[in-house]
Protein backbone atom coordinates (compact mmCIF):
# COMPACT_ATOMS: atom_id res chain seq x y z
CA UNK A 1 0.00 0.00 0.00
CA UNK A 2 1.21 3.82 -0.40
CA UNK A 3 0.30 6.44 1.86
CA UNK A 4 -0.94 9.63 1.00
CA UNK A 5 0.11 13.11 2.13
CA UNK A 6 -3.56 13.20 3.73
CA UNK A 7 -2.68 10.04 5.25
CA UNK A 8 0.15 12.00 7.39
CA UNK A 9 -1.55 14.92 8.02
CA UNK A 10 -4.50 12.93 9.55
CA UNK A 11 -2.05 11.05 11.44
CA UNK A 12 -0.45 13.99 12.65
CA UNK A 13 -3.84 15.74 13.79
CA UNK A 14 -4.65 12.65 15.52
CA UNK A 15 -1.39 12.63 17.66
CA UNK A 16 -1.42 16.09 18.47
CA UNK A 17 1.92 16.91 16.73
CA UNK A 18 1.89 20.08 14.22
CA UNK A 19 3.38 19.30 11.60
CA UNK A 20 3.64 21.47 8.00
CA UNK A 21 3.54 20.53 4.66
CA UNK A 22 7.47 20.14 3.95
CA UNK A 23 7.78 18.20 7.11
CA UNK A 24 4.57 16.31 6.07
CA UNK A 25 6.07 15.92 2.20
CA UNK A 26 9.46 14.41 4.48
CA UNK A 27 7.65 12.57 6.58
CA UNK A 28 5.65 10.74 3.68
CA UNK A 29 8.79 9.47 2.16
CA UNK A 30 9.90 7.80 4.95
CA UNK A 31 6.99 6.56 6.31
CA UNK A 32 6.70 4.49 2.90
CA UNK A 33 9.75 2.90 3.34
CA UNK A 34 8.88 2.16 6.96
CA UNK A 35 5.26 1.12 5.93
CA UNK A 36 6.80 -1.52 2.99
CA UNK A 37 8.96 -3.05 5.53
CA UNK A 38 5.62 -3.58 7.26
CA UNK A 39 4.22 -4.84 4.37
CA UNK A 40 5.64 -7.67 4.86
CA UNK A 41 3.93 -9.17 7.61
CA UNK A 42 0.88 -9.50 4.94
CA UNK A 43 2.50 -12.49 3.15
CA UNK A 44 2.05 -14.74 6.03
CA UNK A 45 -1.38 -16.93 6.86
CA UNK A 46 -2.27 -16.43 10.49
CA UNK A 47 -5.87 -17.16 10.56
CA UNK A 48 -6.80 -19.38 13.73
CA UNK A 49 -3.88 -17.96 15.62
CA UNK A 50 -4.55 -16.02 19.02
CA UNK A 51 -3.35 -12.60 19.01
CA UNK A 52 -0.45 -11.91 22.23
CA UNK A 53 0.00 -9.28 23.87
CA UNK A 54 2.53 -10.17 26.56
CA UNK A 55 4.82 -12.99 26.77
CA UNK A 56 3.89 -14.33 30.12
CA UNK A 57 0.04 -15.15 30.79
CA UNK A 58 -0.66 -12.70 33.78
CA UNK A 59 -3.47 -12.02 36.12
CA UNK A 60 -4.00 -8.75 36.37
CA UNK A 61 -3.77 -8.91 40.53
CA UNK A 62 -6.26 -7.36 42.72
CA UNK A 63 -5.47 -4.83 45.45
CA UNK A 64 -7.33 -3.34 48.22
CA UNK A 65 -8.93 -0.05 47.64
CA UNK A 66 -7.19 2.42 50.00
CA UNK A 67 -5.21 5.21 49.78
CA UNK A 68 -1.52 4.78 49.44
CA UNK A 69 -0.16 8.03 48.72
CA UNK A 70 0.07 11.30 50.38
CA UNK A 71 -0.78 14.42 48.83
CA UNK A 72 2.66 15.77 47.22
CA UNK A 73 0.71 18.30 44.85
CA UNK A 74 3.84 21.47 45.17
CA UNK A 75 6.67 18.60 44.21
CA UNK A 76 4.29 17.21 41.45
CA UNK A 77 3.61 21.05 40.45
CA UNK A 78 7.15 21.78 40.68
CA UNK A 79 7.93 20.47 37.34
CA UNK A 80 4.54 22.07 35.25
CA UNK A 81 5.13 24.40 32.86
CA UNK A 82 2.64 27.08 34.41
CA UNK A 83 -0.07 26.58 37.49
CA UNK A 84 -1.13 29.28 39.72
CA UNK A 85 -3.03 28.40 43.29
CA UNK A 86 -2.18 24.74 42.75
CA UNK A 87 -4.32 24.10 39.63
CA UNK A 88 -2.59 23.77 36.33
CA UNK A 89 -2.87 26.44 33.71
CA UNK A 90 -4.21 25.77 29.78
CA UNK A 91 -5.87 28.11 27.58
CA UNK A 92 -9.45 28.96 27.87
CA UNK A 93 -11.60 26.04 27.33
CA UNK A 94 -15.09 27.57 27.57
CA UNK A 95 -15.72 31.12 26.29
CA UNK B 1 43.95 10.62 22.29
CA UNK B 2 41.90 7.56 21.67
CA UNK B 3 42.49 5.24 18.66
CA UNK B 4 40.57 2.30 17.63
CA UNK B 5 43.17 -0.60 18.38
CA UNK B 6 42.55 -3.18 20.66
CA UNK B 7 45.06 -3.51 24.07
CA UNK B 8 45.33 -6.41 26.86
CA UNK B 9 44.77 -3.19 29.28
CA UNK B 10 42.70 -4.34 32.45
CA UNK B 11 39.53 -3.81 33.51
CA UNK B 12 37.58 -3.34 36.51
CA UNK B 13 34.86 -4.93 38.16
CA UNK B 14 32.11 -4.80 40.41
CA UNK B 15 33.43 -7.87 42.15
CA UNK B 16 36.58 -6.43 42.76
CA UNK B 17 36.23 -2.79 43.90
CA UNK B 18 33.45 -5.15 46.73
CA UNK B 19 36.10 -7.33 47.32
CA UNK B 20 38.36 -4.00 47.95
CA UNK B 21 35.68 -2.15 49.64
CA UNK B 22 35.19 -5.14 51.93
CA UNK B 23 39.14 -5.74 52.55
CA UNK B 24 39.45 -2.16 53.54
CA UNK B 25 41.84 -1.51 50.99
CA UNK B 26 39.77 1.52 50.18
CA UNK B 27 37.03 3.54 50.79
CA UNK B 28 33.48 4.17 48.45
CA UNK B 29 34.56 7.91 48.45
CA UNK B 30 38.04 7.25 47.19
CA UNK B 31 36.53 4.82 44.87
CA UNK B 32 33.75 7.19 43.50
CA UNK B 33 36.02 10.44 43.52
CA UNK B 34 38.51 8.32 41.59
CA UNK B 35 35.30 7.47 38.82
CA UNK B 36 34.45 11.28 39.15
CA UNK B 37 37.63 12.37 38.31
CA UNK B 38 37.93 9.91 35.07
CA UNK B 39 34.26 11.36 33.83
CA UNK B 40 35.85 15.24 34.20
CA UNK B 41 38.53 13.79 31.79
CA UNK B 42 36.56 11.99 29.33
CA UNK B 43 32.67 12.91 29.56
CA UNK B 44 33.24 15.97 27.07
CA UNK B 45 34.82 13.80 24.09
CA UNK B 46 32.50 10.72 24.84
CA UNK B 47 29.47 12.94 25.44
CA UNK B 48 28.32 8.97 28.28
CA UNK B 49 26.77 10.90 30.50
CA UNK B 50 23.74 13.78 30.62
CA UNK B 51 23.68 14.57 34.05
CA UNK B 52 26.53 14.06 36.93
CA UNK B 53 26.26 15.67 40.36
CA UNK B 54 29.61 14.86 42.36
CA UNK B 55 28.17 16.04 45.74
CA UNK B 56 25.40 13.92 45.76
CA UNK B 57 27.05 10.99 44.68
CA UNK B 58 29.60 12.02 47.44
CA UNK B 59 27.12 12.35 49.98
CA UNK B 60 25.47 8.75 48.84
CA UNK B 61 29.40 7.33 48.88
CA UNK B 62 29.99 8.50 52.77
CA UNK B 63 26.72 7.05 53.91
CA UNK B 64 27.84 3.90 52.20
CA UNK B 65 31.07 4.05 54.09
CA UNK B 66 29.65 4.38 57.48
CA UNK B 67 26.99 1.72 56.44
CA UNK B 68 30.31 -0.36 56.47
CA UNK B 69 31.84 1.06 59.61
CA UNK B 70 28.59 0.03 61.07
CA UNK B 71 28.66 -3.54 60.23
CA UNK B 72 25.93 -3.18 57.81
CA UNK B 73 27.43 -3.30 54.41
CA UNK B 74 25.43 -5.45 52.05
CA UNK B 75 27.50 -7.31 48.86
CA UNK B 76 27.65 -4.33 46.33
CA UNK B 77 27.41 -1.29 49.19
CA UNK B 78 29.79 1.85 48.55
CA UNK B 79 30.45 0.11 44.45
CA UNK B 80 29.14 2.77 42.39
CA UNK B 81 27.40 2.38 39.33
CA UNK B 82 25.46 4.56 36.35
CA UNK B 83 21.87 4.88 35.93
CA UNK B 84 20.55 4.93 32.10
CA UNK B 85 18.73 8.71 32.21
CA UNK B 86 15.29 6.69 31.59
CA UNK B 87 14.92 5.53 35.17
CA UNK B 88 13.36 8.05 37.63
CA UNK B 89 16.00 9.04 40.39
CA UNK B 90 14.38 11.20 43.14
CA UNK B 91 16.22 14.91 43.21
CA UNK B 92 18.05 14.21 39.89
CA UNK B 93 17.16 15.92 36.20
CA UNK B 94 15.68 12.89 34.34
CA UNK B 95 15.81 13.59 30.42
CA UNK B 96 15.46 10.38 28.74
CA UNK B 97 17.31 12.17 26.15
CA UNK B 98 14.68 14.55 25.58
CA UNK B 99 14.39 18.07 24.63
CA UNK B 100 10.62 17.28 26.02
CA UNK B 101 11.91 16.51 29.69
CA UNK B 102 14.85 18.69 29.43
CA UNK B 103 14.35 20.32 32.93
CA UNK B 104 12.64 17.75 34.33
CA UNK B 105 13.28 16.48 38.12
CA UNK B 106 12.06 13.35 39.04
CA UNK B 107 9.92 13.58 42.32
CA UNK B 108 10.29 9.63 43.21
CA UNK B 109 12.56 6.76 42.02
CA UNK B 110 12.33 3.74 39.87
CA UNK B 111 11.86 0.26 41.39
CA UNK B 112 15.81 -0.08 40.08
CA UNK B 113 16.77 2.79 41.31
CA UNK B 114 15.57 2.14 45.04
CA UNK B 115 16.74 -0.65 45.04
CA UNK B 116 20.40 -0.05 43.96
CA UNK B 117 20.37 2.78 46.46
CA UNK B 118 18.69 0.15 49.19
CA UNK B 119 22.12 -1.82 48.68
CA UNK B 120 24.19 1.03 49.30
CA UNK B 121 25.09 2.03 45.51
CA UNK B 122 26.70 5.08 44.76
CA UNK B 123 25.13 6.82 41.37
CA UNK B 124 27.97 8.24 39.49
CA UNK B 125 24.84 9.79 37.23
CA UNK B 126 22.57 9.62 34.54
CA UNK B 127 23.91 8.37 30.96
CA UNK B 128 23.13 9.57 27.50
CA UNK B 129 20.42 7.69 25.30
CA UNK B 130 18.58 7.64 22.41
CA UNK B 131 15.45 10.06 22.59
CA UNK B 132 12.85 7.97 24.94
CA UNK B 133 14.81 4.78 24.13
CA UNK B 134 13.99 4.97 19.79
CA UNK B 135 17.16 4.08 18.52
CA UNK B 136 19.95 2.03 17.59
CA UNK B 137 23.14 4.88 17.80
CA UNK B 138 22.60 7.34 20.31
CA UNK B 139 22.49 9.81 17.76
CA UNK B 140 18.65 10.51 18.50
CA UNK B 141 19.58 12.06 21.48
CA UNK B 142 18.58 16.04 22.18
CA UNK B 143 21.72 16.18 23.80
CA UNK B 144 24.00 15.04 21.22
CA UNK B 145 25.47 11.37 20.24
CA UNK B 146 27.95 9.46 22.72
CA UNK B 147 31.34 8.30 20.87
CA UNK B 148 32.31 4.55 20.54
CA UNK B 149 35.79 4.46 22.98
CA UNK B 150 37.00 2.15 20.64
CA UNK B 151 36.65 4.28 17.81
CA UNK B 152 35.51 8.13 18.56
CA UNK B 153 34.30 8.57 14.91
CA UNK B 154 31.90 5.65 15.15
CA UNK B 155 28.42 5.09 17.24
CA UNK B 156 28.34 3.14 20.64
CA UNK B 157 24.85 2.01 19.35
CA UNK B 158 21.54 2.25 21.09
CA UNK B 159 19.56 3.02 22.75
CA UNK B 160 21.67 2.40 25.79
CA UNK B 161 24.66 3.92 24.33
CA UNK B 162 25.76 6.79 27.13
CA UNK B 163 25.67 3.30 29.69
CA UNK B 164 27.76 0.97 27.18
CA UNK B 165 30.39 3.62 26.44
CA UNK B 166 30.84 4.37 29.84
CA UNK B 167 31.28 0.94 30.68
CA UNK B 168 34.18 0.41 28.21
CA UNK B 169 35.58 3.47 28.66
CA UNK B 170 35.86 2.89 32.40
CA UNK B 171 33.70 5.80 33.20
CA UNK B 172 31.58 3.77 35.62
CA UNK B 173 32.28 -0.02 36.53
CA UNK B 174 28.77 -1.29 35.50
CA UNK B 175 25.29 0.76 34.48
CA UNK B 176 21.82 0.41 34.28
CA UNK B 177 19.99 -0.32 30.85
CA UNK B 178 16.85 -0.82 28.98
CA UNK B 179 16.24 -3.12 25.74
CA UNK B 180 12.64 -2.91 24.29
CA UNK B 181 14.64 -4.14 20.85
CA UNK B 182 18.33 -5.09 22.05
CA UNK B 183 18.78 -1.81 23.35
CA UNK B 184 21.20 -3.08 26.15
CA UNK B 185 22.13 -5.80 23.80
CA UNK B 186 22.98 -4.09 20.54
CA UNK B 187 25.39 -1.35 22.22
CA UNK B 188 27.00 -3.93 24.81
CA UNK B 189 28.06 -5.89 21.65
CA UNK B 190 29.68 -2.65 19.96
CA UNK B 191 31.37 -1.06 23.03
CA UNK B 192 32.70 -4.85 23.87
CA UNK B 193 31.03 -4.99 27.18
CA UNK B 194 28.71 -7.59 28.82
CA UNK B 195 25.03 -6.87 28.54
CA UNK B 196 21.68 -8.69 29.92
CA UNK B 197 18.00 -8.21 29.49
CA UNK B 198 16.15 -10.45 31.89
CA UNK B 199 12.96 -12.67 30.77
CA UNK B 200 9.89 -10.13 30.71
CA UNK B 201 8.58 -9.34 34.04
CA UNK B 202 11.66 -10.07 36.36
CA UNK B 203 12.87 -6.36 36.84
CA UNK B 204 9.94 -4.11 37.90
CA UNK B 205 9.05 -1.23 35.20
CA UNK B 206 8.12 1.11 37.65
CA UNK B 207 9.74 4.39 37.29
CA UNK B 208 11.03 3.62 33.91
CA UNK B 209 10.10 6.03 31.06
CA UNK B 210 7.49 4.00 28.56
CA UNK B 211 8.01 3.39 25.30
CA UNK B 212 6.63 -0.16 24.61
CA UNK B 213 5.20 -1.62 27.63
CA UNK B 214 4.82 -4.95 26.30
CA UNK B 215 8.13 -4.79 25.11
CA UNK B 216 10.08 -2.72 27.59
CA UNK B 217 12.27 -4.77 30.19
CA UNK B 218 15.84 -3.37 32.07
CA UNK B 219 18.53 -5.38 32.73
CA UNK B 220 22.63 -4.40 33.79
CA UNK B 221 25.57 -3.84 31.85
CA UNK B 222 29.61 -4.58 33.01
CA UNK B 223 32.25 -5.98 32.09
CA UNK B 224 32.12 -9.69 33.35
CA UNK B 225 29.20 -12.22 33.30
CA UNK B 226 29.81 -12.63 37.18
CA UNK B 227 29.43 -9.11 37.58
CA UNK B 228 25.92 -9.03 35.57
CA UNK B 229 24.48 -11.61 37.85
CA UNK B 230 25.46 -9.46 41.19
CA UNK B 231 24.05 -6.45 39.78
CA UNK B 232 20.75 -8.25 38.59
CA UNK B 233 20.50 -9.72 42.45
CA UNK B 234 19.98 -6.42 43.04
CA UNK B 235 17.71 -4.93 40.67
CA UNK B 236 15.23 -8.06 39.82
CA UNK B 237 12.46 -9.08 42.22
CA UNK B 238 8.70 -8.39 42.48
CA UNK B 239 6.95 -4.85 41.97
CA UNK B 240 3.21 -4.74 43.04
CA UNK B 241 3.70 -1.25 41.52
CA UNK B 242 3.90 -2.35 37.91
CA UNK B 243 1.52 -4.85 37.14
CA UNK B 244 3.38 -6.97 34.96
CA UNK B 245 5.69 -7.78 37.80
CA UNK B 246 5.97 -11.26 38.29
CA UNK B 247 6.19 -13.08 41.76
CA UNK B 248 8.83 -15.60 42.20
CA UNK B 249 11.33 -16.24 44.82
CA UNK B 250 14.38 -14.53 44.94
CA UNK B 251 17.47 -16.09 43.41
CA UNK B 252 21.23 -15.67 43.38
CA UNK B 253 21.60 -15.50 39.81
CA UNK B 254 25.41 -16.52 40.11
CA UNK B 255 24.94 -19.79 41.78
CA UNK B 256 25.45 -21.81 38.72
CA UNK B 257 28.57 -20.01 37.32
CA UNK B 258 31.20 -22.64 37.71
CA UNK B 259 29.21 -25.25 36.26
CA UNK B 260 30.80 -27.37 33.68
CA UNK B 261 29.84 -27.14 30.43
CA UNK B 262 29.85 -30.62 28.94
CA UNK B 263 26.73 -32.02 27.70
CA UNK B 264 25.35 -28.17 27.11
CA UNK B 265 23.11 -28.25 23.76
CA UNK B 266 23.79 -24.64 21.98
CA UNK B 267 21.09 -24.25 19.08
CA UNK B 268 22.37 -22.63 16.38
CA UNK B 269 19.32 -21.06 14.19
CA UNK B 270 19.61 -21.69 10.80
CA UNK B 271 18.15 -18.02 10.49
CA UNK B 272 21.01 -15.98 12.46
CA UNK B 273 23.68 -17.20 10.17
CA UNK B 274 22.24 -16.20 6.60
CA UNK B 275 23.56 -13.54 5.07
CA UNK B 276 22.19 -10.77 6.61
CA UNK B 277 26.01 -10.76 8.78
CA UNK B 278 29.59 -9.23 7.86
CA UNK B 279 32.07 -11.58 7.35
CA UNK B 280 33.96 -10.31 10.40
CA UNK B 281 31.10 -10.96 12.72
CA UNK B 282 30.71 -14.03 11.21
CA UNK B 283 34.38 -14.91 11.86
CA UNK B 284 34.37 -14.11 15.27
CA UNK B 285 30.66 -15.83 15.75
CA UNK B 286 32.22 -19.26 14.36
CA UNK B 287 35.34 -18.87 16.67
CA UNK B 288 32.98 -18.00 19.61
CA UNK B 289 30.90 -21.59 18.97
CA UNK B 290 34.41 -23.77 18.12
CA UNK B 291 35.65 -22.59 21.68
CA UNK B 292 32.40 -23.91 23.35
CA UNK B 293 32.75 -27.11 21.52
CA UNK B 294 36.06 -27.18 23.45
CA UNK B 295 34.34 -26.76 26.48
CA UNK B 296 32.17 -29.52 25.91
CA UNK B 297 28.83 -28.08 24.28
CA UNK B 298 27.42 -29.75 21.01
CA UNK B 299 25.85 -27.53 18.73
CA UNK B 300 22.59 -28.28 17.28
CA UNK B 301 20.76 -26.84 14.11
CA UNK B 302 17.52 -25.42 14.84
CA UNK B 303 15.13 -23.09 12.95
CA UNK B 304 12.89 -20.08 13.78
CA UNK B 305 11.25 -20.19 10.73
CA UNK B 306 9.41 -16.38 11.36
CA UNK B 307 12.45 -14.53 12.64
CA UNK B 308 12.28 -12.76 9.08
CA UNK B 309 9.29 -11.30 10.52
CA UNK B 310 10.42 -9.48 13.74
CA UNK B 311 11.12 -6.17 12.46
CA UNK B 312 7.93 -5.75 10.54
CA UNK B 313 6.23 -6.66 13.60
CA UNK B 314 7.97 -5.04 16.00
CA UNK B 315 7.67 -2.06 13.85
CA UNK B 316 3.95 -2.33 14.39
CA UNK B 317 3.70 -3.15 17.99
CA UNK B 318 6.58 -0.90 19.73
CA UNK B 319 5.43 2.32 17.77
CA UNK B 320 1.50 1.46 18.82
CA UNK B 321 2.61 0.93 22.72
CA UNK B 322 4.63 4.25 21.92
CA UNK B 323 2.28 6.25 20.27
CA UNK B 324 -0.25 5.67 23.45
CA UNK B 325 2.45 6.31 25.87
CA UNK B 326 3.94 9.32 24.66
CA UNK B 327 0.17 10.78 24.78
CA UNK B 328 0.93 11.84 27.99
CA UNK B 329 3.81 14.53 27.04
CA UNK B 330 0.78 17.58 26.75
CA UNK B 331 2.89 20.58 27.92
CA UNK B 332 0.72 20.57 30.72
CA UNK B 333 1.63 18.71 33.79
CA UNK B 334 5.20 18.54 33.41
CA UNK B 335 7.77 18.89 30.06
CA UNK B 336 8.40 20.82 27.26
CA UNK B 337 5.47 23.74 26.34
CA UNK B 338 5.75 25.51 23.19
CA UNK B 339 6.46 29.59 23.95
CA UNK B 340 3.64 30.79 21.41
CA UNK B 341 0.15 29.07 21.09
CA UNK B 342 -3.49 29.65 20.33
CA UNK B 343 -6.24 27.56 21.89
CA UNK B 344 -5.58 24.22 24.06
CA UNK B 345 -5.00 21.94 20.75
CA UNK B 346 -2.68 24.10 19.45
CA UNK B 347 -0.79 24.29 22.36
CA UNK B 348 -0.58 20.09 22.72
CA UNK B 349 0.24 20.10 19.05
CA UNK B 350 3.32 23.06 18.86
CA UNK B 351 4.50 21.57 22.39
CA UNK B 352 4.56 18.28 21.21
CA UNK B 353 5.76 19.25 17.62
CA UNK B 354 8.76 21.04 19.60
CA UNK B 355 9.58 18.85 22.71
CA UNK B 356 9.71 15.53 19.93
CA UNK B 357 12.48 14.70 18.33
CA UNK B 358 12.46 13.52 14.25
CA UNK B 359 12.57 9.55 15.38
CA UNK B 360 10.36 9.92 18.15
CA UNK B 361 7.59 11.64 15.97
CA UNK B 362 8.23 9.25 13.33
CA UNK B 363 7.49 6.31 15.27
CA UNK B 364 4.24 8.13 17.19
CA UNK B 365 2.79 8.78 13.81
CA UNK B 366 3.73 5.21 12.67
CA UNK B 367 1.71 3.87 16.05
CA UNK B 368 -0.96 6.18 15.46
CA UNK B 369 -2.06 5.11 11.80
CA UNK B 370 -1.51 1.47 12.82
CA UNK B 371 -4.33 1.85 15.33
CA UNK B 372 -6.49 4.51 13.72
CA UNK B 373 -9.68 3.23 12.32
CA UNK B 374 -9.61 1.19 9.40
CA UNK B 375 -6.16 -0.44 9.87
CA UNK B 376 -6.32 -1.80 13.50
CA UNK B 377 -7.05 -5.78 12.62
CA UNK B 378 -4.59 -5.44 9.42
CA UNK B 379 -1.48 -3.96 11.14
CA UNK B 380 -1.70 -3.99 15.01
CA UNK B 381 -3.87 -7.34 15.51
CA UNK B 382 -1.54 -9.21 12.63
CA UNK B 383 1.37 -8.10 14.46
CA UNK B 384 -0.04 -9.65 17.27
CA UNK B 385 -0.73 -13.22 15.65
CA UNK B 386 2.43 -13.01 14.43
CA UNK B 387 4.13 -12.23 17.58
CA UNK B 388 2.33 -15.82 18.84
CA UNK B 389 4.20 -17.54 16.04
CA UNK B 390 7.89 -16.10 16.16
CA UNK B 391 7.46 -16.75 20.32
CA UNK B 392 6.17 -20.70 19.26
CA UNK B 393 9.21 -21.13 17.03
CA UNK B 394 11.64 -20.33 20.41
CA UNK B 395 9.55 -22.70 22.31
CA UNK B 396 9.77 -25.47 19.62
CA UNK B 397 13.99 -24.51 19.30
CA UNK B 398 14.14 -24.80 23.01
CA UNK B 399 13.05 -28.71 23.19
CA UNK B 400 15.95 -29.55 20.89
CA UNK B 401 18.58 -27.15 22.88
CA UNK B 402 19.83 -25.30 26.65
CA UNK B 403 20.89 -21.96 24.74
CA UNK B 404 20.57 -20.65 21.63
CA UNK B 405 23.44 -18.16 20.28
CA UNK B 406 24.37 -15.90 17.42
CA UNK B 407 24.96 -12.98 16.28
CA UNK B 408 24.18 -10.07 18.59
CA UNK B 409 24.85 -6.92 15.79
CA UNK B 410 24.91 -7.65 12.22
CA UNK B 411 27.98 -5.59 11.78
CA UNK B 412 30.72 -4.31 14.39
CA UNK B 413 30.08 -0.13 15.23
CA UNK B 414 29.22 1.72 12.11
CA UNK B 415 30.38 5.20 11.96
CA UNK B 416 27.92 8.46 13.00
CA UNK B 417 25.79 9.53 10.45
CA UNK B 418 26.42 6.48 8.35
CA UNK B 419 22.82 5.37 9.21
CA UNK B 420 20.72 8.38 10.00
CA UNK B 421 19.25 9.14 7.14
CA UNK B 422 17.52 6.06 6.35
CA UNK B 423 15.26 4.67 9.25
CA UNK B 424 14.55 1.19 8.03
CA UNK B 425 18.30 0.58 7.45
CA UNK B 426 18.81 1.69 11.25
CA UNK B 427 16.24 -0.63 12.18
CA UNK B 428 17.61 -3.35 10.64
CA UNK B 429 20.87 -3.33 13.06
CA UNK B 430 18.15 -5.04 16.02
CA UNK B 431 17.74 -7.90 13.48
CA UNK B 432 19.25 -10.69 15.64
CA UNK B 433 17.83 -9.06 19.09
CA UNK B 434 14.32 -8.08 18.59
CA UNK B 435 12.69 -11.69 18.16
CA UNK B 436 14.04 -12.04 21.43
CA UNK B 437 11.47 -8.85 22.90
CA UNK B 438 8.67 -10.20 20.85
CA UNK B 439 9.20 -13.42 22.59
CA UNK B 440 9.59 -11.95 25.92
CA UNK B 441 12.79 -14.09 26.41
CA UNK B 442 16.15 -13.14 27.87
CA UNK B 443 19.14 -12.47 26.11
CA UNK B 444 22.51 -11.00 26.64
CA UNK B 445 25.59 -10.09 24.76
CA UNK B 446 29.13 -10.86 25.66
CA UNK B 447 32.69 -10.17 23.67
CA UNK B 448 33.63 -12.78 21.56
CA UNK B 449 36.40 -11.00 19.53
CA UNK B 450 37.36 -8.25 17.07
CA UNK B 451 36.38 -7.33 13.49
CA UNK B 452 37.80 -5.11 10.92
CA UNK B 453 39.74 -2.06 12.46
CA UNK B 454 39.97 -3.56 15.73
CA UNK B 455 36.25 -3.18 16.77
CA UNK B 456 34.37 -5.10 19.25
CA UNK B 457 32.07 -8.04 18.37
CA UNK B 458 29.59 -9.54 20.67
CA UNK B 459 28.43 -13.33 20.65
CA UNK B 460 24.18 -13.56 21.40
CA UNK B 461 22.88 -15.69 24.56
CA UNK B 462 19.09 -16.47 24.03
CA UNK B 463 17.99 -18.60 27.12
CA UNK B 464 14.60 -20.70 27.69
CA UNK B 465 12.27 -18.36 30.22
CA UNK B 466 13.61 -17.72 34.10
CA UNK B 467 17.30 -19.43 32.63
CA UNK B 468 19.24 -16.56 33.48
CA UNK B 469 21.38 -18.22 36.12
CA UNK B 470 22.37 -20.96 33.22
CA UNK B 471 23.18 -18.16 30.71
CA UNK B 472 25.28 -16.28 33.43
CA UNK B 473 27.01 -19.85 34.09
CA UNK B 474 27.34 -20.20 30.12
CA UNK B 475 29.20 -16.78 29.43
CA UNK B 476 31.25 -17.16 32.78
CA UNK B 477 32.38 -20.68 31.59
CA UNK B 478 33.69 -18.58 27.93
CA UNK B 479 34.81 -16.01 30.25
CA UNK B 480 37.28 -18.33 32.15
CA UNK B 481 39.08 -19.82 28.74
CA UNK B 482 38.86 -16.44 26.90
CA UNK B 483 39.89 -12.58 28.00
CA UNK B 484 38.13 -10.51 24.87
CA UNK B 485 36.02 -9.41 27.85
CA UNK B 486 38.98 -8.29 29.41
CA UNK B 487 40.52 -5.82 26.72
CA UNK B 488 39.78 -1.89 26.96
CA UNK B 489 40.11 0.62 24.49
CA UNK B 490 43.57 2.16 24.68
CA UNK B 491 44.26 5.28 26.29
CA UNK B 492 40.87 4.88 27.90
CA UNK B 493 41.66 3.18 31.37
CA UNK B 494 43.89 5.64 33.60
Amino acid sequence: MTLKLDDVRRAAHLARIAIDDTEAEATLAQLDRVFSLIGQMQAVDVSGIEPMAHAQDLMLRLRDDRVTEGNQRELFQSSAPETEAGLYLVPKVIE
Amino acid sequence: MLVAAPSAMSITTLQQIANRLAAGECSSVEVTQDYINKINELNKSLGCYITIDAERSLTQARAADARRAAGKAGALTGVPLAHKDIFCAKGWLTTCGSKMLGNFVAPYDAHVVERCDTEGMVTLGKTNMDEFAMGSSNETSHFGPVRNPWDVTRVPGGSSGGSAAAVAAGLAPAATGTDTGGSIRQPAALTGICGLKPTYGLVSRYGMIAFASSLDQAGPMAHTAADLGLLLNVMAGHDPRDSTSLQRPAEDYNRDLEKPLKGLRIGLPREFFGDGMSADVRRATDAAIAEYQKLGAQPVEVSLPNMGLSVPVYYVLAPAEASSNLSRFDGVRYGHRAAEYGDLLDMYKRSRAGGFGAEVKRRILIGTYVLSHGYYDAYYIRAQKLRRLIAQDFAQAFKACDVIMGPTSPTTAFRLGEKSADPVQMYLSDIYTIAVNLAGLPGMSIPCGFGEGGLPVGLQIVGNYFDEARMLNVAHQYQLATDWHRRAPRGVTA
